[in-house]
């Protein structure tokens, strides 16, 4: 195949790390928002039929918005397969942790309301707040070990270790960082999980999601500040050094890399980055006045907004660096060299192209038909609710 | 390497993968069967056929639900369990895996809410274009990911590259159009309409059984065993279609499967029963059918299937070859770049057989030092364990055979016998729903099984595939998976017989109220397609 070659590897390398950010915020967003309802919802909800509202505001869509995470699970694998391998293996008992929480969140929205027993609901009601909450948290842990870099090494066969006993590999994770990261992550998504049931409820649940989410919301933008003067002044940034071989084959090893001065030096090289930032606080600061408001499809807009800004505030400082190690900064994975082959690289884009499109399309029909509230009476009365 | 990490590996890898099988099959099946249901509702307009798209719906949906929950884990293990399998060939497999995200995954999951919540929000025609996709979904997912499995027992359009230490893609439509991938996609997929078609089969004989819904469980039987018939005869022949695939890539698996120790004279004979002895590598008590398996194997009558034993042999000769690309790539890799054209010439004329090499990975750190025992031992792990796959091969054809028998008996029966079925028969078929899920789960054993010692076959040996991983992380996931599934399972069995025995919902009793909202939503329809 000759095609491939209109695109350069360096340019590719470049695309497949915007999509992958595209991947993660869509994920953020689309899935965050039911995640995030899923937490609120044994504290704005109290009736059963307040609470069965709750779940069928997501009812409907949260499978198709799980598909985020599932295809950035895929993409991750097929564009950048090194990445793959170190992060899932390399975070393993936290990376369960989320698959657990995530088994029980398809079983919860689908079994809670096929029996009567209210012991039965409340137990699932649970399992679903567990299914939005430890995902929350524990995503928010994982980026703020990645700004950190994690503990890994790399053969010369290029094979994957992580010294030291299982049950540290774990708690290292929870480092102060890395939750206080894990604490922006769930405020933020509590926060448009709030702006999203206050779109689609009415009265006194509105009510309650408005406020939580207020709340939510300035603890997002407190703590998002919070994190990133800890980034600035705690936190020691990685550089390569010497030649980039940006075309070379994908080996971290032919690359040298120094753990040194911080990531805000990025910011002061690329000073139109500041504009992420900029961007997750005043959506965050435009979602909490939104909520108070009482105005609903702004205030979720200006939320989504807000998560773009602070996802890509880590993401670009970092560029060109994906996920660096802690224990052997020459094995760090960088664009240049943790990607897939020029092929995959272009294959998959060209797969992208044709199918995000398609995929947006339907998806924003399946919305419109589903636009309006959701009631108490119809949720009782209609056999194909949750 | 650890053998212990090696274990827990494939033991949970083995249990994830086949407790998500037990959810798929009926969702590729049920989900065409629902497609199906209601298409007859609005091309008749007829409530019962509604009744039944909704009744076979709620047990979909709940079996469904465990399909998404146990596919995540599915995504994710590769990268947490299998780490340098991960890295040493995504290149090639991760492609399928997001192509099936993009676009099988997305278009089942989205439309699936609409399904369900849909009813009263669009009209028959749309709704039952919906329900279409649904099922389209679930067979692209089912496409895509056999064309990554399918890679792994014929691991073609690929090439290893020794700089970056990984397999990478040279022709992305060789992996598209791999053959095995394309006889497995076909099996596998009528093997998941032979479990559904049993499956309405059976839980309609037993409410013939009790005498209720009677009117909903003729006509799903109906569908049942014409929607049945064809796919338990496909998966018969295209099951064929398997051994053949199975024969030109993996002759060690076909003569496993076989027993077949000693390469026989052409065309082969099929042991269609007997007892082998992996040690003294023989078959007792065996019943042969002669020619059978020549023909499975090769379709032909004079090309020769070979034996366990010379296959060892001729591996034993591909490990040392592989020795001699190892050394090479050992040199080209510390050059950093630098190494001269003879020494990368050495290394590709020799490095189809590196993987070969890879197998004393598990006797020696540094294969090169290996001992000629040890290169032995190396060659007898090639040989798969020979009798849990030549017994779950046998139960896996003895079903296929036993569901046409079934369907063609109940077809019969409902289409030239007025549906008077005896109550024997009626008893048979709901003892019988469990069979499928037993032949599916046997076949997924027979080819995963039928492949060590090789993740990729002849390419990357299962030893070297693990993660970095302690025992103690793999026992405690492991375990949680097991609790956790359990418990999900009797909830999920619990459910299933609960919306059973409840049978079907009443929300269309008032029918003449249904006829005349159904037939104003039809013209509304006709209204955007006149050829309706
Ligand atoms: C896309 C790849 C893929 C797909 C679709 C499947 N498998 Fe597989 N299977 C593997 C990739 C794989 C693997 C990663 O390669 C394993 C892990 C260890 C090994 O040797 O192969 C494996 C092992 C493995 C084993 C253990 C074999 C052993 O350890 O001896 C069993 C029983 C199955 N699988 C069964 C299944 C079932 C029931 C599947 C249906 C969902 C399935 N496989 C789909
Ligand atoms: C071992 C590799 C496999 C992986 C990584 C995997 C992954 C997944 C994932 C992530 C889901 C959830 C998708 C959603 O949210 O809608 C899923 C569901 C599904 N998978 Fe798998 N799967 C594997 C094997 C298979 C096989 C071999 C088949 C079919 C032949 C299959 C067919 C399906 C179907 C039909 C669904 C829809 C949900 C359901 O089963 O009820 N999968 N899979
Ligand atoms: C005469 C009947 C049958 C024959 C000759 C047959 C043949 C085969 C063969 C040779 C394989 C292994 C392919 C490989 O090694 O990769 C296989 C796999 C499989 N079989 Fe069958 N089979 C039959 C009936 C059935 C039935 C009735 C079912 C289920 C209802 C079934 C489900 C499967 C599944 C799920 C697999 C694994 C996927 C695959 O490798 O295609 N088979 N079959």
């Amino acid at each position: 195949m000759i095609l491939h070659d209109l695109l350069s590897l360096d340019l590719l390398r470049v695309i497949w790390w915007v999509l992958l950010g595209v991947l993660l915020i869509g994920f953020a967003i689309m899935d965050g928002f039911d995640l995030g309802a899923a937490t609120l919802l044994p504290f704005v909800a109290k009736t059963d039929a307040e609470r069965r509202v709750v779940i069928n505001t997501v009812g409907p869509v949260w499978e198709g918005n799980q598909v985020w995470l599932i295809l950035g699970g895929g993409a991750i694998f097929a564009a950048w397969p090194p990445l793959y391998a170190v992060s899932f293996s390399g975070f393993y008992l936290a990376v369960f942790a989320i698959l657990a929480a995530l088994i029980l969140r398809p079983v919860g929205f689908k079994y809670r309301s096929k029996r009567e027993s209210q012991t039965w609901r409340r137990n699932w009601d649970w399992a679903l707040f567990v299914g939005g909450f430890v995902p929350a948290l524990v995503f928010g842990v994982a980026v703020g070990n990645v700004l950190q870099g994690a503990p890994f090494q790399l053969n010369e066969f290029q094979m994957p270790m992580y010294p030291g006993p299982f049950y540290w590999k774990f708690l290292a994770l929870l480092n102060p960082f890395g939750l206080l990261a894990g604490l922006v992550s769930v405020t933020m998504l509590v926060m448009i999980g709030a702006a999203w049931i206050s779109i689609k409820t009415t009265g006194d649940v509105q009510k309650r999601a408005q406020k939580a989410g207020t709340v939510a919301g300035i603890l997002a933008i407190v703590l998002y500040i919070l994190a990133g003067v800890w980034m600035a002044y705690g936190i020691t940034a990685y550089k390569i050094v010497g030649e980039i071989p940006a075309n070379g084959p994908a080996n971290p090893l032919l690359f040298d890399v120094v753990r040194e001065g911080s990531w805000m030096d990025s910011y002061a090289a690329r000073p139109w980055i500041w504009i992420a930032p900029a961007l997750g606080i005043l959506g965050m600061i435009g979602a909490v006045f939104g909520l108070r408001a009482g105005r609903e499809g702004t205030t979720w807009i200006s939320a989504a907004i807000g998560i773009f800004g602070v996802i890509s505030s880590v993401g670009l400082p970092m560029f060109p660096f994906i996920l660096p190690s802690s224990i052997q900064p020459n094995a760090s994975l960088t664009v240049w060299s943790a990607s897939s082959s020029h092929l995959t690289l272009f294959v998959m884009l060209v797969c992208a192209v044709i199918f995000v499109p398609i995929i947006l399309a339907y998806t924003s029909w399946v919305y419109k038909v589903l636009w309006g509230k959701v009631t108490a009476e119809e949720v009782t009365k209609g056999h194909s609710y949750y | 390497m650890d053998i212990g990490i090696v274990e827990l590996s494939r033991l949970q890898f083995a249990a994830t993968a086949m407790y998500h099988f037990l959810f798929v099959p009926l969702t590729l099946g049920l989900s065409v069967i629902l497609a199906i249901m209601e298409t007859v509702y609005v091309m008749t307009g007829r409530p019962i056929w509604r009744q039944m798209t909704k009744f076979w719906g709620t047990l979909f949906g709940i079996n469904f639900v465990l399909g998404v929950a146990t596919g995540i884990t599915m995504e994710f293990q590769f990268g947490m369990n299998w780490s340098y399998y991960s890295h040493y060939v995504g290149d090639i497999f991760g492609a399928p895996l997001a192509i099936e995200g993009l676009m099988a995954f997305f278009l089942e999951a989205t439309f699936i809410g609409l399904m369900f919540f849909g009813w009263d929000r669009l009209t028959p025609v749309k709704h039952v274009i919906v329900t279409w996709l649904v099922a389209l979904g679930s067979n692209f997912s089912a496409l895509w990911i056999l064309i990554a499995n399918g890679w792994m027992q014929n691991p073609v359009g690929a090439t290893f590259d020794p700089m970056s230490m990984r397999m990478e893609m040279t022709n992305f439509f060789d992996v598209l159009f791999n053959p095995v991938a394309q006889a497995k996609f076909v099996h596998t997929v009528s093997a998941g309409y032979v479990t559904a078609s049993v499956f309405v089969l059976g839980v309609s004989a037993w409410f013939l059984l009790k005498g209720r819904h009677t009117d909903l469980a003729r006509r799903s039987i109906a569908v049942a065993t014409s929607f049945g018939l064809a796919a338990a005869l496909s998966v018969v022949v295209l099951g064929d279609e398997s051994g053949y695939e199975a024969g030109e890539n993996q002759k060690m698996k076909l003569a496993a499967i076989e027993a077949m120790w000693e390469t026989e004279p052409a065309p082969a004979s099929f042991t269609a029963f007997g007892f082998p002895d992996q040690e003294a590598r023989e078959t007792k008590w065996a019943i042969h059918i002669p020619y059978v398996m020549g023909l499975i194997g090769t379709r032909s009558l004079t090309t020769q299937i070979p034996g366990i034993n010379d296959l060892v042999k001729h591996n034993e000769g591909r490990i040392a070859d592989g020795l001699i690309a190892l050394d090479a790539l050992e040199q080209i890799r510390a050059a950093k770049g630098m190494a001269t054209p003879e020494l990368k010439a050495t290394f590709e004329a020799h490095s189809a057989n590196l993987g070969y090499a890879f197998l004393l990975k598990k006797y020696v750190d540094d294969p090169r030092q290996a001992t000629p025992e040890q290169i032995k031992m190396a060659a007898n792990d090639t040989v798969p364990h020979v009798w849990p796959l030549f017994w779950s091969f046998r139960i896996m054809v003895a079903l296929g055979f036993a569901f046409i028998a079934v369907m063609i008996y109940f077809f019969w029966k409902t289409n030239f016998r007025g549906g008077d079925y005896p109550r024997w028969a009626l008893r048979a078929a709901v003892i019988i729903i469990p069979a499928p899920w037993i032949a599916a789960e046997m076949g997924w054993f027979t080819a995963e099984f039928g492949r060590q010692p090789w993740t990729v076959d002849g390419i990357l040996p299962t030893v070297l595939s693990v993660s970095h991983l302690t025992a103690a992380d793999l026992a405690i996931t492991l375990l949680c998976f097991v609790a956790l599934y359990s418990v999900l399972f009797v909830i999920e069995m619990g459910l299933m017989l609960k919306y059973i025995r409840k049978g079907p919902i009443d929300d269309v009793e008032l029918t003449d109220e249904w006829m005349a909202r159904h037939n104003s939503r039809l013209s509304k329809d006709a209204e955007i397609q006149p050829a309706e």
